[in-house]
């Protein structure tokens, strides 16, 4: 079932188009990733699902709804985590969430939530007294409080340490678990290859692709890379007449590289074997997100 | 295709700018007892001024034989005070600091629109300002024996009309004011000027000829008019409510089209 339909979205802020032509759709029950380089036109595309921006073309339904026209059922409905978003910094952690309750029609148990985002120690603590990580997972259970069909989480990682993102990516597959739609937008390539089910790219207000993380890896055909220290020396010409074999190189301290396609690991060894030659100290690279999206975007991301 | 959708009973209920306003009130009510700085001022200061005045010898001498004493006739000034530094002071500083810190744009992902937040700011304002006024008025009473006004229906219209005005300057400062620092500066800024023509430093009735007339068309200098006419039994004049509501009409205008959420 569809949840989210975008199509054709444009948005322009002055003369700077910060959408250009935007179109996806997003399944119940998936994690649903928007990627791209810093200023790709992320936020943009998501704030306008969420109904805070009016596009300038294009149609978007959540759910069915216009997010222009039908607000008031939207906002039952969907979920909202925003990039850089406060709360008052004398509210209580406990105090944000007991007020949030009230704004729902059929809002969630807040203390279960507070319990699971790992808050129940911060309940009486002001917001402006919590750490980034514990201001994010508020964020999260003010996101959830209403019960949401679907939850768009912006930027959710963005200044975590690395423990509270991982701790952050477990709840975050727990939500979808718990049957909610998300849609996650970020810029880091681990984030999203380990968490999302389809990717859309976006680069300079467009789609330049949308696929699973191991489809956009394919896409690219960057090779894998194999390195080992032979027993012995090897015959490159051997090695260079396998099919799945493009190039190969003996560094001067007797280190093989080769870089191939497919399943070049078996065959190689194979070859090795049949030599009676051992490979020591063997590496495979095989290429991730981080090369489909510099070979899709013609960018790195940090 | 198949797309999912949402029962249409959910699409029908629709939610006014009031659902949620008791909840959020009381929130902020919890929030602007917790600034103890911002609490004192409002609710606080104005009392000790009065005190501070009421000390003064010759605040409780008559100004002309049989007439009120200048502790009388600075009670409204005080009352008048107390309204624009909720007013011009507390409100834009917390509305500005909410949009800055990105407050008032979480509150338009929920079925709450920003608009409650706003009416909830100012209803927690306005119930300070009525608190603080009730204890002017109180204190100068037991302490000082200024009767209390005499004309009550007369000093609630010269109320209303006084806080229109300052209360749509407020929000014309909040529409404008970039962050919350700047919100305070501003709101401060005009403090002086506002309390000024008031009254504060030199009360309208020992003004020269062309300063009172600078100040019968001042959000305050109108104000305290209203607030002293009212508190000796008369009716506010003519002049100073078409002046409050000149205002008011103003102000309210220019803040709803200059007015941000983010």
């Amino acid at each position: 079932m569809t949840v989210i339909e975008v199509n054709g979205l444009q948005k322009r802020y002055g003369e700077h188009v910060a959408v250009a032509d935007v179109s996806f759709e997003v399944q119940e029950g998936e994690i649903f990733g928007v990627l791209g380089p810093n200023g790709a036109g992320k936020t943009t595309t998501v704030e306008c699902v969420e109904g805070l921006r009016v596009p300038d073309g294009g149609t978007i339904r959540v759910l069915g709804l216009d997010p222009q026209h039908d607000v008031v059922a939207l906002r039952q409905v969907l979920g909202v985590q925003l990039q850089d978003s406060k709360l008052p910094e004398r509210m209580t952690v406990a105090e944000a969430v007991s007020l949030y309750s009230t704004f729902y029609d059929d809002p969630a148990d807040g203390d279960a939530l507070v319990d699971r985002l790992n808050l129940a120690r911060q309940r009486d603590t002001r917001f402006g007294n919590l750490s980034g990580g514990q201001q994010q997972r508020l964020a999260i259970v003010l996101a959830l409080l209403g019960r949401p069909r679907v939850a768009v989480l912006d930027e959710l990682t963005t200044g975590l340490d690395p423990q509270s993102r991982r701790h952050t990516w477990e709840l975050v597959e727990q939500i979808r678990d718990d049957g909610v739609t998300v849609v996650l937008v970020t810029h880091f390539m681990e984030e999203a290859e380990r968490l999302c089910d389809r990717i859309a790219l976006i680069d300079a207000g467009r789609v330049v692709a949308i696929d699973t993380p191991s489809g956009l890896v394919e896409r690219t055909r960057a090779p894998q890379v194999i390195r080992f220290r032979p027993s012995e020396p090897v015959d490159e010409d051997m090695l260079r007449a396998l099919p799945e074999v493009g190039s190969v190189v003996t560094h001067r301290d007797g280190r093989v590289e080769i870089t191939g396609t497919g399943d070049v690991l078996a065959t190689v060894t194979t070859a090795l074997a049949h030599e009676r030659i051992i490979a020591a100290e063997l590496r495979v690279t095989q290429p991730r997100l981080d090369d489909a999206f510099v070979a899709l975007t013609g960018e790195g991301t940090r | 295709m198949t797309t999912t959708t949402v029962p249409t009973t959910a699409r029908r209920r629709s939610r006014g700018p009031f659902a949620g306003l008791a909840a959020l009130t009381l929130s902020e009510s919890r929030l602007f007892a917790r600034d103890r700085v911002g609490a004192f001022f409002t609710l606080a200061f104005p009392t000790v001024l009065l005190l501070v005045l009421g000390l003064i010898p010759s605040f409780k001498e008559p100004l002309a034989p049989g007439g009120p004493r200048l502790i009388d006739v600075y009670t409204p000034i005080i009352v008048a005070m107390v309204l624009s530094t909720s007013a011009v002071q507390g409100l834009p500083a917390v509305v500005a600091t909410y949009r800055e810190q990105g407050v008032l744009r979480r509150m338009r992902t929920t079925p709450v629109r920003p608009q409650t937040l706003l009416l909830a700011i100012m209803a927690t304002m306005m119930g300070v300002t009525l608190v603080s006024t009730v204890l002017v008025l109180v204190v100068a009473r037991l302490a000082f024996g200024v009767p209390f006004p005499q004309s009550p229906l007369a000093y609630l219209v010269a109320l209303l009309f006084t806080g229109a005005a300052v209360y749509g300057l407020g929000l014309l400062v909040a529409a404008v004011a970039p962050s919350g620092r700047a919100g305070n500066a501003i709101g401060t800024v005009l403090f002086f000027p506002l309390m000024f023509f008031g009254g504060l430093w030199l009360p309208r009735d020992v003004m020269p000829e062309v300063l009172r007339g600078i100040s019968d068309v001042t959000p305050l200098g109108a104000g305290a008019g209203s607030l002293q006419a009212a508190a000796a039994g008369g009716w506010p004049q003519l002049l100073h409510l078409v002046v409050l509501a000149g205002w008011a009409v103003l102000t309210a205008a220019l803040a709803t089209r200059f007015f941000r959420w983010e």
